[in-house]
């Protein structure tokens, strides 16, 4: 995991889930702005993906309990996907603050993941 | 919000499953999910370590599904299991959290209650509470008057 790229994706989802709180909570249903903002999390996730697989073979591997990253990251991983499944389905108000429930969510598993990597004894 | 018909075959949802309730279900959902990964993780590489707070992991866990799922099912007597589950969540959070305060030694590995829920950004504490007095507020129709007295 790379530590400043961690950041970035911890502030995209904090952004990201305070949004779509706000938009949930003045009434807005699931639209372009709170799906949209929620699949950029879903990507910082997948480019995650990527860089969790790449980093151990190329020297940077991790501190903590490898299984237990991996729980959170897939875990992580499907939160957002399952919260836009539910805005299509449920198209009211709350599920725009359900995504940003997941978004947030998203936030505190990315920084147990960086915790996980980088502090954790194995 | 008006504006907009409803569903036409909306699905049969208990009244705390609606509004404000859907983003309830979600945390306890999450928290079910949190609780859950860690038990497993704690029950299968070491439980010898620290049976107590391995234990409470685990029964935090099963705490958490049941009250996800008696907040889904529409079903008035899971309304009573929401109540239950729910307050012995609020209850283990202060007695859990108290003893971790006064004697830290009681509790060498983390649990979900720990320090009434700091490691979990206080989640564990202010859910139970906010959960409750939904729950008041949804309380099924029938059965008011008799419960009335009973909780």
């Amino acid at each position: 995991m790379i530590a400043g790229l961690a950041y970035v994706e911890i502030g995209i989802a904090v952004v990201v889930g305070l949004l779509a709180v706000v938009l949930g909570l003045v009434g807005r249903r699931p639209d372009d702005i709170s799906i949209g903002a929620t699949a950029l999390v879903e990507l910082a996730l997948v480019v995650q993906i990527v860089v969790a697989i790449v980093a151990p073979l190329v020297g940077n591997a991790p501190t903590g309990d490898l299984v237990e990253f991996w729980i959170y990251l897939v875990t992580a991983a499907l939160l957002p996907p399952v919260a836009v499944l539910w805005g299509l389905v449920d198209r009211g108000r709350w599920s725009t603050v359900v995504l940003g429930v997941a978004s947030l969510a998203v936030a505190v598993m990315l920084w147990r993941m960086l915790q996980i990597w980088t502090v954790q004894q194995a | 919000m008006s504006a907009l018909p409803t569903p036409p075959q909306a699905p049969q949802l208990s009244r705390r499953a609606r509004g404000f309730g859907r983003v309830l279900i979600v945390l306890y959902g999450l928290l079910a999910i949190a609780a859950t990964g860690r038990s497993v993780l704690q029950l299968a590489t070491d439980f010898e370590r620290a049976p107590l707070p391995y234990s409470l992991s685990a029964l935090a866990a099963v705490v958490y599904i049941v009250a996800t799922v008696a907040l889904v099912i529409p079903r008035e007597s899971w309304w009573r299991v929401a109540v239950i589950t729910i307050g012995f969540e609020l209850l283990f959070v202060l007695v859990v959290g108290t003893l971790t305060v006064v004697d830290p030694s009681l509790f060498p590995q983390k649990t979900v209650w720990s320090v009434y829920g700091m490691y979990y950004a206080f989640v564990p504490l202010v859910l139970p509470v906010v959960g409750l007095f939904w729950l008041r507020r949804t309380r099924p129709v029938p059965a008011a008057a008799a419960a009335a007295s009973g909780d």
